[in-house]
Order: structure tokens, then sequence, then C-alpha cells
């Protein structure tokens, strides 16, 4: 079985040091930066040294660590380097079974860059993450020179929950509640979604492969009901979009499940919908997954550099 | 031609402005008469006039919706008449007036131009056409002021619901909103909430899309979060005769969210103790949707099954007249209604959310 997500806690910023230039490393300890835990999950949520489960012939590991949330992009961006390479000496050396995630600094779509250049010939790296709430839709042509590059070294792009960076979660402001705040990831991803598809950037990197990281699953189906409508209608509006969105969805993205967000009645409804089951890919961690999917398979498709 | 797919049928939004702002002044106190002239009315976006995501079309209209009067769409009753009501066999239309006042940064301009959209609204359309029913607009940022506007005017005849857009200040299940839903339960009004709006938030939490497609398909998700906050917040606890009515926002979205609320409250329930109920039993109880824009499924009956799943006593037939993404009752959905639905959606739920008579239009005093 291949684990497209095994999520990692962020490991304490002086665990890094040995993977920081001198001045990052006094920096971080002379200003007491200690910690990359993001806000949006239950505290001590995620595993310190979680173990890919019996049977796992694959996992890819994902540090969850809120390094968009720094505003300065130099130091966000030392950080980012310095998680990949403890990345690498702590997991990916350790275990043959590990593949990893590059993290970014989404701050700077110029250092984003150079990271992924400069991790990319170590294949054991299969994916990028970025934020699912950042300053600035994904399909935004800023952000393309990163699909350019993940596209050129067949590097999925996954996005992942959190990126509490900018703009509200909600298009009505902030909630009070984490529960609100879970509940919104799901539109947040349809923003995602719709950007990408819409802003041409699917289109334009044929190669991408965009991989949405507990995501949930069930909002999309009606989210390319309606975009299919407005394209019909609007389509002139994004000339580039030159077929129905859904299809450019169903060749481009995957989700993770579990969590899959729906009673266990309505998975079986769930795989009715046109291409559902060969998006799906198969995370760790516990709950129902639906019956009947090759999550393996889904899993090459999504991601190149795992081979066939 | 248009034709008649239900006898009775009761349109749920139909859009009515007027003709120039001028068409407003006389119902417009003479402090903010004066007020307008000298400073304008002012939104929380760039634009003096227009919009920053430009519509699809002039106006977001229908090209045939321009009366021969030379006014603007939904300027004309008596094009409405000709249009919509007669053709389509309208018994009764519901009036969701878009213009300006909703939004406005200050809310006391906004109150005033509410209370001359709603004055407009009575004397120029209410009073002449038995078959329309009206929305009260407010600003509804303000909980006091618009529970002010409600208390005015929820004895009018005519008037059935109060009306909100979706795109807000903060989500609406915060308390400064409270005194709006009780000022709806006191009354015995549902709450509208219409598409639109600009309250200054990206609609994306990852800020500013490009494109008007983006804006319009991303309504469906600001209707969204006002749901999970109107039932984290409690506010169906605290309000429990509040009745919400979803404008505009499509529907198919609705049976995934209420599953994925349910599974975040199963997790986080003690976060929010004050709810008593699964969220999706709050949802089912308190919310209508109208149809339109519906969603086109891959195959018809997979739109028969959300309808199903959302309940079909809670589904409101809609054109959005006149705008351009209008849905005809005889083509809106892929596949006729069957005939369990066809009734409710195109009539008879809408009757008992708002209290229309049954049979014929009568005039507006008896409903």
């Amino acid at each position: 079985m291949i684990d497209c997500d095994l999520a990692l806690a962020a490991p304490p910023v002086s665990a890094l040091r040995d993977h920081l230039e001198a001045y990052w490393r006094d920096s971080v300890r002379e200003r007491g930066i200690r910690s990359l835990e993001p806000s949006y999950e239950l505290p001590g949520r995620a595993p310190r040294r979680p173990e890919p489960g019996p049977g796992t012939t694959l996992a890819i590991v994902r540090p969850l660590a809120a390094i968009e949330a720094l505003h300065a992009e130099d130091l966000a961006a030392a950080l980012a380097g310095g998680l990949n390479d403890w990345l690498r000496a702590e997991w990916l050396d350790r275990d043959p079974r590990l593949r990893g995630s590059i993290t970014v600094a989404p701050q700077s779509v110029e250092a984003a860059v150079a990271e992924i250049e400069r991790l990319a010939s170590d294949r054991r790296f299969v994916q990028v993450l970025l934020p699912l709430r950042g300053l600035h839709p994904l399909g935004r042509r800023l952000h393309w020179p990163i699909y350019d590059v993940c596209a050129r070294h067949a590097l999925a792009v996954a996005v992942r929950p959190g990126g509490n960076v900018g703009s509200a979660i909600t298009p009505v402001g902030w909630p009070s509640h984490l529960a609100e705040d879970l509940a919104g990831q799901s539109q947040a991803y349809q923003s995602q979604v719709t950007s990408l598809v819409l802003e041409g950037a699917l289109g334009a990197h044929p190669a991408l492969r965009v991989v949405l990281v507990a995501s949930g699953v069930t909002w999309l189906p009606s989210l390319t009901w309606r975009l299919d409508k407005n394209w019909k209608g609007v389509r002139r509006e994004v000339p580039w979009v030159d077929r129905p969105p859904s299809e450019v969805i169903r060749r481009a993205m995957w989700l993770t499940v579990p969590p899959v967000d729906a009673p266990l009645d309505a998975l079986p409804e769930l795989l009715a919908h046109e291409g559902m089951a060969a998006m799906l890919l198969r995370a760790g961690g516990q709950g129902p997954v639906p019956d009947g999917v090759n999550f393996d398979a889904n899993a090459r498709q999504a991601y190149p550099r795992l081979g066939h | 031609m248009a034709t008649q797919v239900a006898t009775g049928l009761v349109d749920c939004d139909i859009h009515n402005t007027p003709a120039s702002e001028a068409r407003l002044r006389p119902y417009l106190a003479e402090r903010w008469r004066r007020h307008v002239e000298r400073f304008g009315t002012r939104t929380r976006h760039g634009l003096a006039t227009g919009y920053p995501y430009p519509k699809a079309t002039p106006g977001a209209a229908r090209v045939d919706a321009w009366p021969p009067d030379g006014g603007p769409p939904g300027s004309s009753l008596q094009f409405l008449r000709e249009q919509l009501l007669d053709p389509l066999g309208v018994a009764f239309g519901i009036l969701n007036c878009l213009a300006a006042g909703a939004g406005q940064t200050d809310p006391e301009l906004g109150a005033a131009l509410c209370r001359a959209v709603n004055d407009w609204q009575l004397a120029e359309w209410l009073e002449p056409e038995p078959r329309l029913r009206a929305s009260i607009v407010m600003p509804y940022d303000d909980g006091e002021l618009s529970a002010a506007e409600i208390d005015r005017l929820a004895g009018v005849s005519g008037f059935v619901q109060a009306l909100m857009l979706v795109r807000t200040l903060e989500p609406i299940g915060r308390r400064r909103y409270w005194p709006i839903f009780e000022a709806c339960e006191r009354n015995g009004l549902p709450l509208g909430i219409h598409f639109g709006g600009y309250a200054g938030h990206p609609i994306s939490s990852s800020g500013w899309p490009s494109f008007y497609l983006e804006d319009h398909t991303g309504m469906a998700m600001s209707f969204q979060a006002q749901l999970v906050s109107l039932v984290f917040e409690g506010v169906f606890e605290r309000f429990p005769g509040l009745r919400v009515v979803c404008i505009e926002g499509g529907v198919a979205w609705l049976p995934a969210l209420a599953w994925r609320m349910d599974r975040v409250f199963e997790e986080l329930r003690d976060e929010v103790p004050e709810l008593s109920r699964r969220p999706s039993e709050y949802l089912r109880e308190h919310v209508w949707l109208t149809t339109q824009p519906v969603e086109e499924p891959e195959r018809p009956e997979q739109l028969l099954q959300v309808f199903e799943r959302i309940g079909r006593d809670r589904l409101l037939f809609a054109t959005d007249y006149p705008h351009w993404d209008y849905d005809d009752p005889a083509r809106a959905f892929p596949a006729p209604l069957p005939a369990r639905m066809r009734e409710g959606v195109y009539a008879g739920n809408a009757r008992a959310l708002y209290g229309l008579p049954a049979g014929p239009s009568s005039p507006a005093g008896e409903g």
C-alpha cells in the first residue's frame, strides 16, 4: 500500500539548527523562534514519530509547519530549507519506504522556485507543499513559475490545509470557532480548484499534477456541476479554458482519504460520480475509505516520481 | 415562448429596480437627499458605479429584458407583467430589490436608502400589482437599524420576508446580527439571504480571484460559510423560530456541507456545547433554498437525489428575472421534476413558507 499522506508534527525550530546557515542559526536563538506549529489543528494532534502502517510499501511524509505564517520571506525561506534538509537527514535517510514533501516559502515565488530546484535532483522528494490559504488564489499567474518547475521535474503540487496569512477563511469574515474553520476548509478548497482551472494554470501545464490533501471529497461533485454550468454561460471571459472545468479537474487533480467527509452509507454514491474513483489517494490514518478503488494505481498517476 | 409548467407558479426571486436614482428621491428624507447629492453613495469597493467583476452582460441582465420605455431591466412593472408574470402564469412573485441601500459604508445612509426603497416598492409595485410580494431591504450589517426597519414594515401587507445579501461584514451567526433574527422571529418573517454584496472580504480565503466567473461560483461558497456560522454559533438554538431562505446560491452543495458539518461536530462538539442537535438537523429544519442557478450534473437523477436529500419541501422555484442566468421553469431542470416534487417546488413550498393564499392571486392585503 502507498500511503500518500503521512503527517508529521513540525519539529521544534531548535531541531533545525544543524541545517541552518550561521546567521539564521543565531537569529532563531537570539529571537526565541521556537515553533512552527500551525494554528488550524487541534493542539498536539499531529504525531511526532508517525510509523507507516502495516503493509505500507511507500509513504509520503508531510511535515506540518506554518512557514507561510511568517511575514519575512528570507526568514521563511531559510526555515523551509532547514526543514527540508532535516526531513532528508532524520526521515528519508533512515527509512527507504519514505518519500518526501518539499516545503517552500510561498511568500516569495522566487525563493520557492530556487528551493525546488535545489532539491529536485533528490528523487525521494515527490511533491511540493502549498498552503490552502495564501495571499492570492493559487491559479493566479504570479504562482506559475512554481508550476513550471514542478512540471519540469515531475513533482506534484500538494495543496494542504492551513495558511492563515491574509484573508479570513470565509468570504464573509472571521469565524469564532475551530469547528467553523474546519468546515470552512472545504469552501477554501473549492475556491482554489476554481482558481487553478479558470486561470488556465492547469491547461498551461499539462504535465502538472495537483493533490488536495485532507480536503474531504464530498464538496467536489456539486462544485463541478456549478462550474460546468457557469463555464457554459460565461466562458468568453476565460477563452483559454477550452473544455468543461470538470474534465480539467479529472485529468489533473487527486484527493486524499481518509478523512471522507460523508457518512459510511454515502460512500458508494460518492464513487458513482464520474471520475471520482480514479481521483482518490489513500492516506494513512484512521477512518473508512470507499471500497473498489485502486489507490496504488491512482498514486502512481498522481506522483510520477513513484514510478510504475 | 414560455411554457406554463405549473398552475399557481410562485417565482421566489424577481428583481425590481428604480429606473434611475431620481425615482427614489421622493421617498428619501430631505437630509439624505442632500447627502446623496453632495457625497454620493459608498460601498466597500473602488468603483463609484460599475463592478470590480464586470458582469457577463450589461446590468447582468438578459439581453431581451430591457423595457421598451428605455429604463433598465426590472424597472417597468408593465414590462414585467408582459415578459414574466403573464406568459409563465405566475400566481405570486417575490421581489428582491438589490438597489443601493444595503452594503453602504455609512449605516445611517444605508438605513435611509433602504427605507426609501421599501416605500417605493410599496407604492409602485405592491399596491398596483396583486401578484407581487416584496422583501424588506435593510442595512443588514447593522442589527439594530435593520430590526427597526423590519418592525416598521412587517405589518404592512405585501412584505413577506426580510432580505440581506450573502457577503456580509462578519459571519452572520455573530452577535451583531442577532437583532435581525429576533425581529424576524417576532414578526414571523423568513430571513432571505441573496447572492451578492460587497463587504470588503475577498470571496476566496486566499484573496481576490480574477474573474466574474469565479465571483459568481464563489457565491455558493459564501452561502456555505453563512450556514456554517449560523449553526455553530448556536443561532438556531437561540432563535428556534428562525427560517432562513438561501436565494440564488444553488442547492447541490447542501448535502455535502451537512455531512461535513456533522463530521466536524462529532469531533469538536465540546467546543460548541450549546448545540443540542447535529448540524444537519438544524439545516433540515431551518433552511430553504431557491433553485436558481440550479446545478447541472452529468446525470439528471443525481439532481433529484440531491433534492430528496435536502428535503423536497425545502426547495423553492425561482427565475432570477431579469438576470442573464435566468432559469426558465420549463427548462431549468435537466429532466422534468417527478410528480411528487412538482407542486411543492413550483408553488406549494413557497405558499407555505410565505403564507401565500392557495388558489389565484388576491390583493396583497390578503397575503
